[in-house]
């Protein structure tokens, strides 16, 4: 993977991920090595996502590696016009690998085209988010010790979410079993669902939670948000419909996790905090080993 | 009959040598023109709109004297004429006679109906993967988005 850019979750192969998986295993034993103490880690977040960033940041600083950046456009020379190519060239100058965050869809995949050190997709716009989907898939194997044979539910939004459509990509390249469960004007579009079709795995569409809690060992819940709505009225009617209680919880299996990419607003409630299926702070500590394993593995300090 | 041929024929005067593109829809005339960047050509250009045609009804024509036509080149003009016939001509013969075909990739020409796409946003050249040839149906090399038929315009 040295020097090799990661913008899309299909340009790293099935055998590129379980690398970067063991290799995420490797930092979680030992998350603080010196072994980037040589090289200036860039990270440009043309728009904020403290999370994703603090992330990134928290895993190039633990490895030894100086942090340079901004954290949103408007500190930046963007703000004075600069265009994305002169900022990336430049920066590029200054640093031996980029972590990009952009609203515009394709911005990363042209940062990777013009930038003379490798490129991470930290985002771009509602288009690609691959070191969300790794460390989900990190998230999954250490939970369930495979990523083969799982069922695994996608809760809420899976239109309009990005986590979801890169996530279930990645899965099927696994044996997975899908449970989709969303309102009707919330559905998984149809060339993600062609997709699943397209590599022999089933899929199921539901529209209420409760009957798929018993069925799956994964829970991948997101959050519905209003604006999504074409009828507010419609809104009204589902939006509780997709909020997981820990009552819920009780006919689920033992092996069950509740993953969510956060931030979460109220669709787990927080008195499933407190269970042990809850999973998701975890799973964004996770991000953290996952990013070590990317970092060093594109910058070549690990094989 | 004969003189009745030669006036239809002589509408758009015939060329030495160069490449007739023929069965143009009318309203695609101007978009070749584009496509081909023929506004820019320094030799004869003859361009007849409009003209009946038995298989069409309306066509437009075009005559570029002195260029013939890559196939990368000319197959650019499929996504607006995909009926539209090559003929190549030397010394006042036709030589040559073929389809134009949309090719696999398609760069500059298109813009991205994506409004978020960075190619909307920089001065990018656009890059799609036509991904289906009979729907027309092409995957943008950056933000990954579907431009399709009914959606496509022209930079």
């Amino acid at each position: 993977m040295k020097k090799r850019s990661l913008v899309s979750i299909n340009d790293f192969s099935r055998e590129d991920h379980i690398r970067i998986l063991d290799l995420a295993e490797a930092f979680e034993k030992h998350p603080k090595q010196h072994i980037l103490e040589d090289y200036v880690v860039a990270t440009l977040f043309f728009e904020p996502s403290t999370r994703t960033r603090l992330s990134f940041e928290s895993a190039a600083t633990q490895l030894g590696a100086r942090v340079i950046g901004f954290s949103d456009s408007a500190s930046s020379s963007v703000q004075k016009g600069e265009s994305l190519r002169d900022t990336i060239l430049t920066v590029s100058n200054y640093s031996d690998i980029i972590v990009m965050r952009h609203p515009k869809e394709g911005s990363a995949r042209f940062a990777s085209e013009v930038a003379k050190v490798p490129v991470i997709n930290a985002g771009d716009g509602a288009n690609q988010h691959p070191t969300q989907t790794l460390l989900d898939l990190y998230s999954i194997r250490k939970t369930q010790g495979t990523l083969n044979n799982l069922n695994v539910a996608f809760v809420g939004d899976l239109k309009y979410g990005r986590t979801v459509h890169s996530l279930v990509m990645a899965l099927c390249n696994y044996q997975t079993t899908f449970h989709l469960v969303s309102p009707v004007e919330l559905k998984l579009p149809s060339s993600v669902k062609m997709y699943i079709k397209e590599h022999q795995h089933a899929y199921y569409q539901y529209t209420e939670l409760l009957e798929v809690i018993p069925k799956v060992d994964i829970l991948y819940m997101t959050r519905i948000q209003k604006e999504r709505f074409s009828d507010p009225i419609e809104y009204e009617k589902v939006k509780n419909s997709y909020i997981l209680r820990n009552s819920m919880l009780e006919d689920a299996r033992n092996n069950l996790k509740i993953l969510h990419p956060l931030p979460r607003i109220n669709e787990i409630m927080s008195d499933v905090d407190d269970n042990p299926k809850a999973y998701y702070f975890t799973q964004a500590l996770n991000g953290v080993y996952v990013r070590q394993a990317l970092l060093a593995s594109i910058l070549g300090v690990v094989e | 009959m004969e003189k009745e041929d030669l006036r239809k024929e002589l509408k758009v005067s015939a060329i030495e040598n160069g490449t007739v593109i023929d069965h143009i829809p009318t309203q695609s005339v101007f978009q070749v023109i584009k496509i081909l960047n023929l506004s820019e050509y320094q030799n004869q250009l003859l361009i007849g709109t409009n003209l009946e045609s038995r298989k069409m009804g309306k066509k437009g024509i075009i005559k570029v004297s002195n260029k013939f036509f890559k196939s990368d080149e000319i197959n650019k003009i499929a996504l607006v004429a995909a009926a539209a016939t090559l003929i190549v001509i030397r010394n006042f013969q036709v030589t040559e006679k073929r389809n134009v075909e949309i090719p696999d990739r398609i760069e500059k020409i298109v813009k991205c109906f994506n409004p978020n796409c960075i190619t909307n946003h920089e001065d990018i050249p656009t890059k799609f993967t036509v991904i289906d040839k009979s729907e027309l149906k092409l995957h943008c090399h950056y933000c990954e988005k579907i431009t399709a038929r009914g959606n496509i315009s022209f930079l």
